[in-house]
């Protein structure tokens, strides 16, 4: 199952020794059930404190987060989390890193069926024989995928990916994108993908929002009709460079280098 | 072939620092109450033998029970230290300073503060001499943890006690032993300082010091030596604990 999310008139600010510092200014957005929404903007713009609030860590000055039309309070157990760095725990087999939510959520599994949940998802991603690993012996993109693997094993309702593929190299990159494309079709969620890729953004998502500078706005929604089929290909083709050209020009005015 | 040469090495080694030993003590032809060589070490241990195992297992335990509780206190403190800003704020400045007071000036103190208590006095020195450096690992441990390998836990709804028990614990075992091996050298020099100090004491330290007032080199050597096996014994305990609790933070070679 997945639920829409949903933000009205959020606004934030941070505390900070030198007063408070705005980081999100009246932001709404909404994110329909089981749609794949990336999010681009400025470094620093306040797109990390948006998977925070959404996932629940934190609550927002003012406005309300919606998860299916519930107000979010606190963290619930059906969010999955991915981040820049796949923070396994390196006394862990690959198996039990991804099985580590299952002992949190208590999913009503048996420990065979959680071990099948977790390598069923490590097959999808391309890590069947990897399962009895130490992280240390997996390469950073190997690493990426079964994190991955842990974000979604307790079959989250909400997916928040907060730059996932940021460190990995480019070859590398495009592999997880096809490896994502293919967990969504496996999977119910719905994503929101922080990155800073456009490309990506056009690849992966169904719209892309772009924040301007901080405090954030939602400057620029550009719905990417692309299809579900698309290919790494079709990222050459008319439509899909029309679209990043279109990104790329809201990115300038968000970074203030040209007049909206 | 690799554990003989684990065993070998470390062999040959020692063996070949007692030759360099016995030499220069014998091309300076220095007699015994200037300098004792390895070859006068074996008839004091044969001489004292059961004062040295009488004495060794009174230092050991003490140094051991001081050192105990230096890991549960240590432990305790870097925890708290570790999850409040606060607590490390208020308590920095106070631990630095009390581990910036050479110990042999506590050691009367606490010789008078509790008289008589041999036993009681040398665990506290040992205690007091080794607790901060796990208090320091085990703090900078918690509070470096990368923000994230909180959040994974903490977006599921799980407690500060879980994300602790599955997270945070495991991942500063290894600085947590590191503390341990400089701890247990620590807490000997504690136990031995007591030993020394204090009268009509106990341990080898006591045994020392009676080697010096009668000017027996050779015994106060061969307390020296017995004191570095028992640390070297020890150590590799710790070593041996690490390899268990903390081994997939050891970097495998190559
Ligand atoms: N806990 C915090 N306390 C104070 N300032 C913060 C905190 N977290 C983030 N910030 C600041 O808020 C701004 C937005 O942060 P973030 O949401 O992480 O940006 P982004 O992910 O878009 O780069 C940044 O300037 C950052 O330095
Ligand atoms: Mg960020």
């Amino acid at each position: 199952m997945s639920l829409p999310i949903a933000l009205e008139h959020v606004t934030h600010a941070y505390a900070t020794a030198a007063g408070p510092l705005p980081v999100l200014d009246d932001l709404s957005l909404e994110m329909p059930e089981g749609s794949f929404t990336a999010v681009v903007g400025p470094s620093g713009c306040g797109k990390s404190t948006l998977t925070r609030l959404v996932a629940g860590l934190m609550k927002p000055d003012r406005g309300v987060v919606r998860l299916g039309g519930k107000p979010v309070t606190g963290p619930r157990k059906t969010v999955g989390m991915a981040f820049q760095n796949p923070v396994l725990l390196e006394w862990r087999t690959i198996l039990q890193n991804v099985m580590l939510p299952l002992e949190i959520v208590g999913s009503g599994l048996s420990k065979t069926q959680q071990q099948d949940r977790a390598r069923e998802l490590l097959a999808l991603v391309g890590l069947e024989g990897f399962e009895d690993k130490k992280p240390s012996e997996l390469s950073g993109g190997m690493r990426q995928r079964a994190s991955l693997c842990r974000s979604i094993v307790h079959r989250p309702e909400v997916l928040i990916l907060d730059e996932p593929f940021g460190a990995l190299d480019a070859f590398t990159r495009e592999d997880l994108w096809q490896t994502m494309h293919d967990l969504r079709a496996q999977e119910k969620f719905t994503c929101v993908l922080i990155t800073h890729d456009l490309r990506e953004s056009v690849f992966l998502s169904d719209r892309t929002v772009v924040f301007s500078a901080r405090p954030a706005r939602a400057q620029r929604t550009v719905e990417i009709d692309l299809g579900p089929d698309r290919t790494l290909e079709d990222l050459y083709a008319p439509r899909a460079v029309e679209l990043l050209a279109e990104l790329r020009r809201e990115i300038q005015i968000a970074q203030g280098r040209e007049a909206a | 072939m690799n554990t003989l040469r684990k065993i070998a090495v470390p062999t040959a080694a020692i063996v070949a620092f007692l030759l360099a030993w016995e030499l220069l003590v014998w091309a300076n032809g220095w007699p015994n109450y200037k300098m004792a060589s390895p070859s006068d070490l074996g008839p004091a241990f044969v001489k004292y033998k059961w004062l040295f195992l009488e004495y060794g297992w009174q230092t050991l335990w003490r140094t051991i029970a001081g050192l105990l509780l230096a890991v549960v206190f240590g432990v305790f403190l870097g925890m708290v230290m570790g999850f409040s800003r606060i607590a490390r704020e208020a308590l920095y400045p106070l631990l630095v300073g009390f581990n910036a007071i050479p110990k042999a000036t506590v050691v009367p103190v606490i010789a008078l503060l509790f008289i008589g208590q041999h036993d009681l006095n040398t665990i506290l020195i040992a205690f007091m001499i080794s607790f901060f450096p796990i208090a320091v690992s085990v703090s900078i441990g918690l509070s470096t943890l990368e923000p994230e390998y909180r959040d994974i836990l903490r977006s599921l709804g799980a407690s500060n006690f879980t994300i602790f028990r599955k997270i945070a614990l495991p991942k500063t075992l290894p600085e947590f032993f590191g503390a341990l091996k400089v701890a247990v050298t620590l807490a000997f020099i504690g136990t031995n300082l007591m030993e020394i100090v204090e009268p009509h004491g106990r341990g080898l330290g006591h045994l020392f010091d009676s080697g010096k007032i009668n000017a027996d080199y050779p015994l106060m050597f061969a307390v020296l030596i017995a004191l570095a096996v028992l640390g070297i014994a020890l150590f590799y305990v710790v070593v041996f604990l690490e390899r268990i609790f903390a081994g997939w933070a050891e970097r495998t070679p190559g």
